[in-house]
């Protein structure tokens, strides 16, 4: 092997700032080694301090939100949050941005996404058995997204399909604030034994340090500094920071840890993600209060003359970091050669808690960990709070032509609405078979626990970022509780929450304010619903020459299903059936779509949450589907009720006759009141619901029944339902093949 | 019965094999590792789907050339029954046991969406519980499915009652639109010569639970325990 130059170049406050630190972060690095790092030590402190790692702008305010409840076995800070399932099963999930790479290269920037938070989850020791991806696109005029939007799509397809767990839905979002900054967040949840979970703390001092998994290159240095700033016109220049991935050797490291995972060998595991080796090896010693020494010259290199700084910094995919039980590297060892995986024991715990790097017979690294991992900078950033909005002007709709039909086409097909077909059609959602509900199905994916007889697991991911950047704290509250009720309205028990935080630079007053904003309203809801958050993951810096995106809090959420088989979905099953609507309807049209692509307005405040409301609501109606009382259900969200029941008939080839829609004005047909439900029964149930409605006090209106193949009612007429699926099923594949 | 179902790097419906296996004969299939060279004592063996060896080369290519499969080779051409399922539909074409060639799919997209076949010959173990003409529904889910083979092998296929599934319409038509991978002839699925080894791009074994909303692939599974037993 080549020997890299014996000298390292000498540390210089211009370095630092080079790598991302500020001169008082430097400062701080100075005092505790009490000397200049060396060129690796400044590597491996930059990343551990980077935003991406070190969560120094959020830490304050993620400590607000609710992460406890009788069912949460481990919250936030390990690989993934894991709660009980019951029966000895436990879920273990998690959501992650991968934004900025997937911006600069989408294919691989998405593809790695993936197989980042697969890593998160099987790293606890879970199975992956279900896959979600939240995305936001700029505008579809842009010349860039048509391109990203191919791009992210095949990488997503093209990791999570290899890898043999199942994509069961998702949300995409196209908005012009997204032209410079797209989002993907990626999304796993796994099962495994709730008394088998694996954690990250090191113990054991002299037990084995083992690396599994690919070889490194010299791929992805510096990946986790480069999300931690905002973009400028060179980012095209920061494509070789992106990684590569390959989904077979996922594969196989699933299947290889798992098969380890069975055995007693494993004292700690943790994946190599974002800043590799570093992280995981500072992490892992970290929370042992251990110190590590690792031997570099043992790392299998894909590369020849690699130096210690690119084997620290590197981000190469596929990677595990294991502290083993004395005595079993054997063991071990034939699990990794039987899936023709790389194996080597590159280090050992110490007692003097600190990192200490060799290679070539030299140290480079001697630095403690405590003051790296857990004395971080902290920041409280000055921050304002959103200004409201004002209410809508009395005479908003002065300009529409009243036209039901015509909006309600122009609706169902604008670009956030559209069929996503054409792109869920790429993922293979059913592989495991034990797929119950997948995208356009249901308001929320639903898998079977596999082997376990019926109980299942129902998941959603959910945001509505105009709301968020209207008033961050009702839309931070808005998009839990609308998980919640995508959850509910499929018959699940909602249990816990994973937060994807995607804002712009926290630099700025005003961002951080949205980001504080949000995070009030999500923790009031969480709490209001006890619904807990588990894990996360915070993405900031998404900016382009000082253009933010929308604030962008993705919620991820699981449920709990006793017996996946009464879960319902929220198609029209059957002519002849009676459709209810579960809630009040003020008529809120602020930030509404139909404001939007009707009436091209962005205006108003969001609609108002009552999250007592939003409980009493959603337990009546998981109460109905429990006892086997619906056919159908389905959230009312964007678009409003005429949108919510043109996607039921569009998904069951049948329309309906609607007498309670018979004069409604445009805030009745597409106001975006929050929690509501609409509901589809057997006729000879519609006496006991209607009874059960009056006595937990929830507002029912009966709006029709199933019928024919229009939608009608009194003021918009018939409506085809053909015509709408048409409509529905033609923008998004039109658009990508450059109409 | 009893199967086996073979386990390839990379390899992931074997999962849904062996429960669709389990669920109509009652008997757990063995899986049989891609390095071992000989096989269990079975009537039946699947080789299921997947990115066997991450689909490197060429879809299949690389297990076609496996320790096992020349086992399943050489008793496959002394009658024993295999079904190649998508990766493994690719891994049986390319050991040589089917002729033809599974190519990228013509939208060169992966497509997952469940599709309209109809049952073209039900005289094997395989077919022999759906009436001919039948109109079924499996899923697929594959980025390398259209089945491409020369006119005159077509031709003989055809001639010798060797295709066994045709993707159509819903209303049972011959159309190319239903097509979901640009195979030609509408070929989903074919029979060697002696109809023991049958190979298919869609997911029988995806079919066969109320759980997947869908029974269509059930009777391919009962039928073979029907005529093996």
């Amino acid at each position: 092997m080549t020997k890299p130059a014996a000298k390292q170049p000498d540390v210089t406050p211009e370095m630092a700032a080079e790598h991302g630190l500020s001169p008082a972060e430097y400062q701080r690095v100075l005092e505790i080694l009490g000397r200049t790092p060396t060129f690796t030590e400044l590597g491996i402190v930059s990343v551990m301090w980077s935003e991406h790692c070190s969560y120094k702008s959020s830490k304050v305010w993620l400590s607000k939100l609710p992460t406890k409840g009788p069912r949460v076995i481990c919250g936030p800070g390990e690989n993934a949050g894991v709660v009980d399932f019951g029966d000895g099963d436990a879920i273990i999930f998690k959501m992650e941005s991968h934004n900025h790479p997937s911006f600069i290269e989408p294919y691989q920037g998405a593809a790695t996404g993936v197989g980042g938070i697969l890593r998160d989850v099987f790293t606890m020791g879970a199975r992956p058995i279900a896959n979600m991806n939240a995305l936001r696109f700029g505008d579809p005029s842009h010349p860039k997204t048509r391109h990203l939007v191919a791009g992210v799509v095949a990488g997503i397809g093209g990791y999570g399909n290899c890898v043999g767990v199942p994509t069961v839905g998702g949300e995409t979002n196209f908005h012009p604030a997204y032209n410079g900054n797209i989002l993907v967040n990626a999304m796993t949840v796994g099962v495994a034994k709730a008394d088998r979970i694996f954690y990250s703390a090191a113990a054991g001092v002299g037990n084995p340090v083992v690396y599994v998994g690919s070889k490194t290159g010299r791929d992805g240095i510096h990946g986790a500094t480069m999300a931690s700033a905002e973009f400028s016109e060179d980012s095209e220049e920061k494509r070789p920071t992106v990684q590569v991935g390959d989904p077979f050797t996922e594969k196989l490291l699933i299947e290889a840890c798992l098969e380890l995972m069975a055995t007693e060998a494993i004292v700690a595991i943790q994946d190599m993600g974002a800043a590799g080796l570093t992280s995981s090896s500072v992490e892992m010693a970290g929370k042992g209060g251990l110190g590590i020494l690792l031997e570099l010259d043992d790392v299998p290199m894909r590369e020849t003359g690699m130096t210690p700084y690119e084997v620290m910094l590197s981000e190469s995919q596929e990677r595990m970091l294991i502290v083993l039980k004395p005595g079993h590297e054997d063991e071990a060892r034939a699990i990794f050669e039987k899936w023709e995986l790389d194996f080597a024991v590159i280090g050992r715990l110490t007692d003097d808690g600190k990192l200490t790097i060799t290679m070539h017979g030299q140290t480079w690294c001697d630095m403690p960990i405590a003051p790296v991992s857990s004395a971080s900078p902290v920041y409280e950033r000055p921050w304002e709070p959103t200004p409201p909005r004002a209410e809508l002007p009395a005479d908003v709709l002065a300009g529409w032509d009243g036209d039901v039909a015509a909006a309600l086409t122009k609706l169902v097909s604008c670009p956030d609405q559209a069929s996503k077909r054409w792109l869920w059609e790429q993922y293979d959602s059913l592989v495991g078979g034990d797929t119950r509900f997948m995208s356009g199905q249901a308001d929320a994916g639903v898998v079977r626990l596999p082997g376990q007889g019926r109980k299942g697991v129902a998941v959603t991911t959910d945001c509505t970022p105009r709301y968020c950047l209207a008033d961050p704290v009702r839309g931070g509250a808005q998009a839990v509780a609308e998980a919640w009720r995508n959850l509910t309205a499929v018959g699940a028990l909602p249990i816990a929450v994973t937060d994807n935080m995607n804002f712009g630079n926290p630099e700025k007053p005003r961002i951080m304010g949205q980001f504080v904003g949000a995070i009030q309203g999500m923790a009031e809801a969480c709490t209001a619903l006890d619904f807990p958050v588990v894990s996360g993951n915070v993405s900031l810096y998404n900016e382009t020459n000082g253009e933010a995106i929308l604030p962008t809090p993705a919620i991820g959420a699981v449920g709990l299903l006793d017996d996946v088989m009464t879960a319902v979905g929220l198609a029209f099953r059957a002519e002849g059936e009676s459709i209810l609507l579960v809630g009040d309807t003020a008529g809120h049209l602020g930030q509404s779509l139909f404001l939007r692509e009707i009436l091209g307005r962005e205006e108003g405040p969001p609609p108002p949450v009552d999250l007592a409301v939003e409980r009493r609501n959603g337990d009546f109606v998981r109460g109905l589907i429990k006892d086997g009382l619906l056919t159908a259900c389905h959230d009312v969200s964007d678009g409003g009720l005429l949108v919510a029941l043109a996607d039921m008939a569009m998904a069951g080839g049948i329309g309906a006759h609607l007498p309670g829609l018979d004069g409604r004005d445009a805030g009745f047909l597409f106001g975006e009141d929050q929690g509501r439900y609409v509901l589809v029964l057997k006729p000879e149930n519609a006496a006991t619901v209607q009874s059960r409605a009056a006595e937990a006090g929830v507002p029912v209106t009966p709006l029709g029944t199933t019928r024919d193949t229009a939608l009608t009612a009194d003021g918009p007429g018939a409506i085809s339902v053909e015509g709408l699926r048409r409509a529905n099923e033609a923008w998004l594949p039109g658009y990508m093949s450059g109409k | 019965m009893k199967a086996a179902v073979i386990v390839f790097p990379g390899s992931n419906r074997e999962r849904d094999a062996v429960a669709a296996l389990e669920r109509a004969s009652g008997t757990k299939p063995h899986l049989v590792w891609h390095r071992d060279t000989e096989l269990p004592d079975v009537d039946l063996v699947v080789v299921p789907g997947g990115f066997s060896y991450g689909d490197y080369l060429r879809s299949g290519a690389m297990a076609a050339h496996s320790p096992i499969m020349r086992a399943v080779k050489a008793k496959a051409e002394r009658g024993l029954r295999v079904l190649g399922i998508c990766n493994g539909f690719q891994i049986v074409t390319e050991a040589g046991l089917l002729p033809g060639a599974l190519m990228r799919n013509a939208a060169l997209k992966f497509v997952c969406r469940t599709v309209h076949l109809r049952v073209e010959n039900t005289d094997s173990a395989f077919t022999g519980k759906y009436r001919k003409g039948q109109i079924v529904r499996y899923p697929v889910a594959h980025h390398d499915g259209n089945y491409w083979a020369d006119a005159e092998t077509v031709k003989r296929l055809e001639g010798e009652g060797r295709v066994a599934f045709r993707y159509v319409s819903d209303s049972g038509a011959d159309d190319p639109l239903w097509n979901p991978n640009g195979s030609v002839a509408g070929i989903a699925g074919i029979f060697n010569e002696t109809r023991t080894v049958l190979g298919l791009m869609p997911h029988p074994e995806d079919a066969v639970d109320p759980l997947h909303g869908n029974l269509d692939g059930k009777p391919l599974f009962d039928g073979l325990v029907e005529a093996l037993s």
